[in-house]
């Protein structure tokens, strides 16, 4: 019994990774309607800036995630406003094909500076620390943080969201953004600013996800596709439905795991294709239109 | 008194088709201007243009002594000319009053339009405030879209085609808006297919027919034969 | 603007024929039948060159032929069928699996494996193609590449074909693979080097093959009601093009071939790893890369573009990580400033077209005004 508790608390504390993933693609897919290929070498990019400024600068964990938090936003600013703004429109190939050939020329690019080894990111005790929820019941310091910092970050983006002027430009021009500049909105700008706050969501999930795994130049697109199923289970437009895909995809996993530890990602696959066929707007679709 | 608005010899293109022909049109201040034409003779463009969602020759068009032909159309709202698009085109994901609010994302400007002057004007969308706005009726959703455009306290405030799928009473009701609308100054460029409604609501008016001018004056100027050979054209 | 009449005007007395149209659609022009003569020459030199050339040169013009075929297939499904998929190494790695099946616990013969290995990959998209359908665009093709990446992890637990390590098909097989001992005969090679010609043959006769039925296609109804999908979906279907059905049934095509072409290249290989079979890089990748540099929407860029990519493989790829960065630097570029591709930008600057998709107005007989045909 307690190992099932354990398998299911472990799914849970997955999910939050799974989540955080997931946040910054669905950001995007909800306010620009672009599927950003290299999202899962951007969450690498992030790991690795992280782990060169507390290796080369030896900078302590956290100040290295705030910098380069700062950095991913600058860097996705200027992503959208140079390259990504030129493939919004009705054709789905551009984005589609360019992001593709940005994630082969991430995933490259730090095969070439860093090399195919595994890396981790320090974080002293703090890693292999743990919490005893219940009598018998312990979890890992650092998974419940990443859980926990998931859950946060979805109430912050829903109080951006729909309780400041800015939050309502988002949503307006994720409607309409031709009849939003009609408003006073720069749509590019607005574009901008939402790559801009999915990479720095993305900074969060490398860290939470480098502290307790091996990471390496070619584990992007996996990434990629647990974000993806995370947003599809859970349905497109919510927030919170993106962290309910994520604990469910979580979930599927560690009770794969459980079945046959090889088995573990192929469950999380079926669990999504699954949800595809029964319920294919996600199980908590949002309401708009 | 000088024009809030001078357009002079404007042409517009949708790619390589051509949709406007020289046009010239002026707006003063507290004025209202019709302008009137058949489905296709170019008066939603000549709108877009003037809100920057069309683009012009820089001298095209001339708001306030600046030329504004070529700027975008955030820019052009923080200039004070607003437009209430055809169609009303709210946004879904905004409730009635985020609606309104949104209208005054670009505002630099702050008065006289705010958001009680606005629930004043139209008392039925402070009801309704919180409701989303795809569940208002027609004329409701289109006093938002009108209440949204004046939110950026516009000295010009255009309006494409606001008597589209209304009916009669309820076009009357926006319609004595106008006047209120004026009182402050604001010129206000009013598009319609309905003839009889635009010439009682405006001092004067143009009428296009196949991206040309091919009339204008004071609706008392004209008779019913002149409109009607310049809106169907000889 | 008077309407000139369809019908020259019948003579006053005659009342027995019909009079002959004097506009009809036209296809041909002089570039295409000349570049249709060059290309028949082109490939009867190909079918030939099995007497004259080295082994390197075959192996080499093999990759070449199933890049060129992979990349037809998927400017089919993505191009023409709308249906931009990012996991077509699913139907690779599928065939791939079930050829190695078929020879290894079947023991049938590797060439009449290759259709049927294209069977499996067909049936199984059939059965994946509804679900993922539910996916629009963009979530399509991440869902397709879920389904490859799934796919993969079904055959590294599928232990009689080597699970995760893979296998190598025996030489006994291979060597008894039929046209082996007619080519060795016919061309005096040994088996190891007859077994290559024969598979290049077969890869010949594939792109051939799917060039003049991707021709075809485009020109056909179906195609025809495909780019009017393209172009506005509700408007195509208020005049009968059933997009979903024809979507379906080039899906299922795109995969069978697909599947064909991933069991010869892995015939060729004679060994079979998960990893490799469904790898998103070597038939993802390259097939993406050579699409975009040549021209998507047309039948003749992949041309162009795999071409070009096998100068640069050729030179670059000792370069492992390098040369891949270039190519994804190359691509971006190009749909960033030159979306069209290399043969689609020169296409549209001057009108070529050496396989005519589109249909011209033609006029019979002396014209009263001009004989200019318009562009």
């Amino acid at each position: 019994m307690t190992g099932f508790i354990d398998t299911v608390l472990a799914g849970i504390l997955l999910g939050g990774i799974y989540a955080l993933f997931a946040l910054g693609l669905s950001l995007i897919f909800g306010i620009m309607r672009l599927v950003n290929l290299a999202h899962g070498d951007l969450i690498l990019l992030a790991a690795y800036l992280v782990l060169t400024v507390t290796t080369a600068l030896g900078v302590p964990l956290a100040v290295a995630t705030v910098l380069v938090i700062a950095a991913m936003f600058a860097l996705g600013f200027i992503l959208q406003r140079l390259v990504l703004e030129r493939l919004l429109g009705d054709d789905i190939l551009p984005p589609l094909l360019v992001t593709f050939g940005l994630s082969i020329i991430i995933q490259n690019g730090l095969l070439l500076v860093f090399g195919a080894d595994s890396r981790r990111l320090q974080a002293g005790a703090f890693e292999s620390s743990s919490i005893m929820l219940a009598p018998g019941l312990g979890v890992g310091l650092a998974p419940l943080t990443a859980l926990i910092l998931a859950v946060l970050a979805v109430a912050l983006l829903q109080v951006v969201f729909y309780r400041t002027s800015l939050g309502r430009a988002f949503r307006a021009t994720a409607d309409n953004p031709q009849i939003a500049q009609l408003m006073g909105i720069d749509h590019r700008n607005i574009y901008a600013a939402a790559v801009g706050i999915s990479l720095a969501v993305s900074v969060v999930a490398a860290v939470a996800f480098g502290i307790r795994a091996n990471f390496d130049p070619s584990i992007g697109p996996a990434r990629l596709l647990y974000a993806f199923e995370a947003v599809i289970i859970g349905g497109l437009g919510s927030l919170w439905g993106t962290l309910a895909g994520g604990i469910v995809l979580g979930l599927a996993q560690t009770i794969g795991a459980r079945i046959d530890p090889e088995w573990q990602i192929l469950a999380g696959h079926l669990a999504f294709l699954a949800v595809l066929m029964v319920r294919p707007r996600g199980l908590f679709p949002s309401r708009r239109p | 008194m000088t024009a809030l608005l001078n357009v002079t010899a404007l042409d517009a293109f949708y790619g390589d088709f051509q949709a406007l022909f020289g046009i010239d049109l002026e707006l003063h201040p507290g004025e209202a201007v019709a302008v009137i034409g058949a489905n296709g003779s170019g008066k939603s463009t000549l709108l877009k243009s003037l809100a920057g969602l069309v683009k012009n020759r820089p001298g095209a068009i001339r708001l306030a002594g600046q030329n504004i032909g070529d700027y975008a159309a955030a820019k052009i709202v923080r200039m004070g000319l607003a437009l209430v698009p055809e169609g009303r085109q709210l946004f879904p994901s905004l409730s009635v009053e985020e609606n309104l609010l949104i209208g005054a994302y670009g505002g630099d400007r702050k008065s006289p339009w705010d958001l009680d002057a606005i629930y004043r004007m139209f008392p039925v969308l402070r009801e309704r405030r919180k409701s989303s706005v795809t569940v208002l009726s027609g004329g409701q959703q289109q006093m938002i879209a009108i209440g949204r455009a004046l939110m950026s306290n516009p000295s010009i405030l255009l309006c494409d085609e606001i008597s589209l799928g209304l009916a009669p009473i309820i076009v009357e009701n926006i319609y004595q808006m106008i006047p209120r609308i004026r009182e402050n100054g604001t010129g206000v460029i009013v598009v319609e297919q309905d003839i009889a409604r635009a010439l009682r609501s405006a001092d004067r008016f143009y009428c296009l027919q196949e991206g040309h001018v091919t009339l204008s004056g004071r609706p008392s100027d004209v008779d019913q034969a002149a409109i009607r050979a310049a809106y169907f054209g000889a | 603007m008077t309407v000139e009449s369809a019908h020259e005007p019948l003579a006053a007395t005659t009342v027995t024929s019909a009079p002959k149209p004097v506009w009809h659609a036209q296809s041909g022009t002089r570039l295409s039948r000349a570049a249709g003569m060059v290309g028949a020459i082109v490939v009867l030199a190909l079918i030939a060159l099995p007497a004259v050339a080295s082994r390197n040169l075959i192996q080499d013009l093999v990759f070449v032929f199933t890049m060129l075929a992979l990349a037809q297939l998927w400017n089919a499904l993505a191009g023409w069928g709308g249906l931009v998929s990012v996991g077509q190494q699913a139907f690779v790695g599928l065939g791939a699996y079930a050829l190695f099946g078929c020879v290894t616990l079947a023991g049938i013969d590797p060439v009449i494996a290759i259709p049927l290995a294209g069977c499996f990959a067909a049936v199984v998209a059939a059965a994946v193609g509804p679900l993922l359908f539910r996916l629009e665009g963009p979530y399509f093709a991440i869902g397709s590449w879920v389904v490859a990446e799934a796919l993969r992890l079904v055959c590294a637990q599928f232990k009689p074909l080597g699970g995760g390590t893979g296998m190598s098909l025996s030489n006994a097989a291979l060597v008894d693979m039929t046209g082996n001992k007619w080519v060795q005969t016919l061309l005096g090679v040994r088996a190891a080097v007859a077994r290559d010609i024969v598979v290049y043959w077969i890869a010949l006769v594939l792109v051939v093959g799917i060039t003049l039925g991707l021709y075809a296609f485009v020109r056909s109804r179906l195609g025809l009601g495909l780019a009017a999908s393209r172009d506005n979906a509700a408007a195509a279907r208020s005049v009968g093009v059933q997009t979903g059905r024809i979507r379906y049934i080039l899906w299922i095509a795109v995969a069978f071939v697909t599947g064909m072409v991933g069991a010869l290249t892995y015939l060729q290989k004679a060994r079979i790893s998960p990893d490799a079979a469904f790898s998103v890089v070597d038939w993802t990748a390259y097939v993406l890369f050579i699409v975009v540099i040549g021209g998507v929407r047309t039948i003749e860029g992949p041309i162009v573009g795999v071409l070009i990519f096998w100068a640069l493989v050729y030179n670059l790829a000792q370069y492992g990580s390098l040369y891949l960065l270039v190519l994804g630097v190359i691509a971006v570029g190009m749909m960033l400033f030159v979306p069209a591709g290399i043969w689609g930008s020169l296409a549209a600057q001057r009108g070529l077209q050496l396989f005519p998709t589109r249909r011209l107005l033609a006029r019979h007989g002396p014209s009263p005004v001009s004989t200019q045909l318009p562009r």
